[in-house]
């Protein structure tokens, strides 16, 4: 998902007798569903595994910003202008949400921001795709959204309790987000030859990688598992995708869009869709640094941070000038 | 007093928030904080809400069947109204605040007086639209004053910002007939009656920030008469208005 | 925070002490939603200074008009009780059933109480 390759640090689950007490206390209150808050005792693995995952959900959403920012100053009618500015204003709003819960796990968001510039922490492979056409407004709403809000809503149960709340306001936010696309979708596909021929085209080049935001299959994954066990990760990657295929299918239905995937079958024996598999040697790549925009995004939010340096510094230089000014003079 | 005179007018004040509140936008994931970026987006958020209102009346007035988004979408440069400071590039985020603040300094004194416009629906516009750009002057003004006075290469930027755009400041307080129309009709006030209040804003803004206002009352003319724009406002166009350009008539 | 500027506080053995970092720093918001409620916890915010966390709160907090009045505090100045304390500081209030309305039996006849 947002984080869809955190790497646990854990050697495997213990079970609850092979604990020292602490850490059996502790995953015996996360068993019995409550919150655990930044100055409990946590263990090490657990800490640095919830501050790759928020961290990398944070980035998520910043990076996150520039393919929907790519058309705002595009938008074919001023309603349609001031809804994606919104939205991609809640965004960096998620963002700066994700970043403060990691924060209370003791990390600061500037160095979170430099692990991001300098390609140590990663963000969701799908912001590494162009947005070509107005119709992948649509399609980035509906999908990738869609897609993101499988995750997101079973998150505000998550174990960690700023995490949890940060994620409860955050689905109060992304509710409008995935009916904004649709609603996009919808005037494409109803509209004149050309808008459809972009919306289908949208489709088919968001499909597959919206399906690769959910990570390759983990079921068979210890780290995984210890993320389930601390209830950071509530739901297997291949539990939520299918769930999002049996969502989405319909939805595509209704607009008249085919899904470009042609083995796409409803399977009345498992009540969901067989479909097929993204390419996951794309995945991979992309990951690595292959997709094709992830150079831009990059340098995009590189440029951003280097071009603000002296905004943060003025701003800071002059509160601080403000604050013994008043300490002089009490 | 004809409706000539109020359609342009209109567009001027529609054609400034349209036009700065797309610059403005342009900042939307690349602000310098992230704090900042949502506050700029809220400011854009606040002008092409502005916008709407202010075309959408100047449509209706025209009597033409134009809505706001036509009037956006398909007028060309040479009937746009802005003034000349609105369609500045963004340069970097000391000029765009620099640019916000001189901008909002004026807007806030028009909209206090439009409130008090014998014509009721400028008069409910401006009512709705002093409130957002209170805060807007507010928190653009303390930027100024913040980055001014802040490090040494935030105040160089910033007094070389303010160097840049104060030729643009004079266009928005020099009356042309159109504006002479609109304060005989008792529509909008006298221009020229906003400038000492500007002034001294705008005076004790730059005394606090430590930069020095130039020792100059040119003015570049030609935005809001249409006469001469920039050659920014066609390159903004060119991307505004590109889909309703090379997809007419359809619906989005 | 035990080590708020490293960035991975669960391995601070044999890790050399990073130069203290210059950030704005981190702000607590507590907005009141309605005239006549307390204010209540929202979240977090970086600013330079008081006046603009208040602003930045506006616009990061309040965006679908959630609030009519702000409170910034500065997080390094927020006391909070250690969670070792749970214990002696709330259960002793489980106790005091007495304090609760529902405590005591008050006969129908008597109308709403």
């Amino acid at each position: 998902m947002y984080a869809q390759m955190v790497k646990s640090t854990g050697q495997g689950v213990k079970s609850l007798d092979e604990m020292e007490p602490q850490e059996r206390a502790f995953q015996e209150r996360i068993n019995a569903g409550e919150k655990i808050e930044p100055k409990d005792w946590m263990p090490a693995g657990y800490r640095k595994n919830l501050i790759r995952q928020i961290g990398q959900h944070a980035h998520s959403e910043i990076v996150g910003q520039l393919p929907e920012g790519n058309w705002i100053t595009r938008a074919p009618t001023l309603e349609r202008k001031a809804i994606l500015l919104a939205k991609v204003q809640d965004e960096a709003g998620h963002g700066l949400y994700l970043y403060c819960a990691a924060e209370t796990l003791g990390v600061s968001r500037d160095e979170l921001t430099e692990d991001l510039l300098s390609g140590k922490m990663k963000y969701s492979s799908i912001f590494n795709y162009p947005t070509l056409t107005w119709a992948d407004m649509g399609a980035v709403g509906w999908l990738v959204d869609g897609a993101a809000i499988m995750n997101q809503v079973p998150l505000q149960r998550t174990s960690y309790g700023p995490y949890a709340r940060a994620m409860v306001r955050i689905c109060k936010e992304e509710s409008f987000h995935q009916r904004q696309g649709y609603d996009i979708m919808m005037k494409m596909a109803q509209g004149t030859p050309a808008q459809k021929r972009m919306a289908q085209d949208a489709l088919n080049r968001f499909w597959y990688p919206s399906l690769m935001m959910f990570g390759p299959s983990d079921a068979d994954s210890v780290h995984s598992a210890q993320s389930m066990a601390w209830k950071i990760k509530m739901n297997t990657n291949d539990e939520l995708r299918q769930k999002f295929v049996d969502q989405t299918v319909p939805q595509a239905e209704y607009l008249g869009l085919t899904v470009p995937d042609e083995t796409l079958e409803w399977n009345d024996d498992k009540g969901g869709y067989d479909f097929a598999e993204p390419d996951w040697s794309e995945f991979f790549d992309v990951i690595k640094g292959n997709g094709p925009c992830n150079v831009e995004r990059l340098a995009a939010r590189n440029k951003a941070w280097d071009d603000g340096k002296w905004v943060r510094e003025g701003l800071l230089a002059h509160a601080e000038k403000r604050a013994s000014k008043k300490v002089a003079a009490e | 007093m004809s409706d000539k005179a109020t359609f342009e007018f209109l567009c001027r004040m529609g054609d400034n928030t349209l036009v700065l509140g797309h610059r403005v936008s342009e900042w939307c994931g690349v602000a310098p904080v992230l704090e900042e970026d949502i506050a700029l987006a809220n400011t854009a958020l606040d002008l092409i809400g502005q916008t709407q209102m202010w075309l959408g009346l100047a449509g209706e007035i025209e009597g033409r069947g134009r809505t706001a988004d036509d009037l956006a979408m398909t007028r060309d440069a040479w009937d746009f109204r802005n003034v000349l400071l609105a369609e500045q590039p963004n340069g970097d985020f000391g000029q765009t605040m620099m640019r916000q603040f001189l901008f909002d300094a004026w807007h806030l004194a028009m909209l206090q007086a439009l409130t008090r416009s014998c014509d009721t629906r400028v008069a409910e516009i401006a009512a709705k639209a002093v409130k957002e750009v209170r805060y807007h002057v507010e928190r653009s003004g303390d930027t100024v004053i913040g980055l001014g006075d802040g490090t040494e290469e935030s105040h160089r930027r910033m007094q070389a910002a303010l160097d840049l755009l104060w030729p643009y400041v004079g266009e928005m307080f020099i009356p042309d007939a159109v504006d002479d129309a609109m304060a005989e009709a008792g529509i909008a006030p006298d221009l020229t009656e906003l400038r000492a209040g500007f002034d001294s804003h705008v005076g004790s803004v730059m005394e606090a920030a430590t930069l020095t206002i130039p020792d100059t009352d040119f003015a570049h003319k030609g935005g809001k008469s249409g006469f001469r724009h920039s050659e920014h406002l066609g390159h903004m166009l060119t991307q505004m208005q590109w889909l309703q350009r090379a997809y007419p008539g359809a619906s989005w | 925070m035990s080590a708020p500027n490293s960035a991975y506080p669960d391995i601070p053995e044999a890790q050399p002490e990073k130069p203290k970092r210059h950030e704005w720093p981190l702000w607590e918001i507590f907005i009141r939603g309605q005239h006549g409620m307390s204010h209540r916890h929202v979240g977090s915010l970086h600013a330079p200074d008081a006046e603009m966390a208040i602003k930045n709160a506006r616009d990061v907090y309040t965006r679908r008009n959630e609030g009519v009045s702000i409170w910034a505090v500065e997080a390094r100045h927020i006391a909070a009780s250690s969670p070792g304390d749970k214990g002696p500081f709330y259960e002793p209030s489980e106790s005091k059933v007495y304090r609760h309305p529902t405590f005591f039996d008050i006969p129908d006849e008597v109308g709403a109480m």
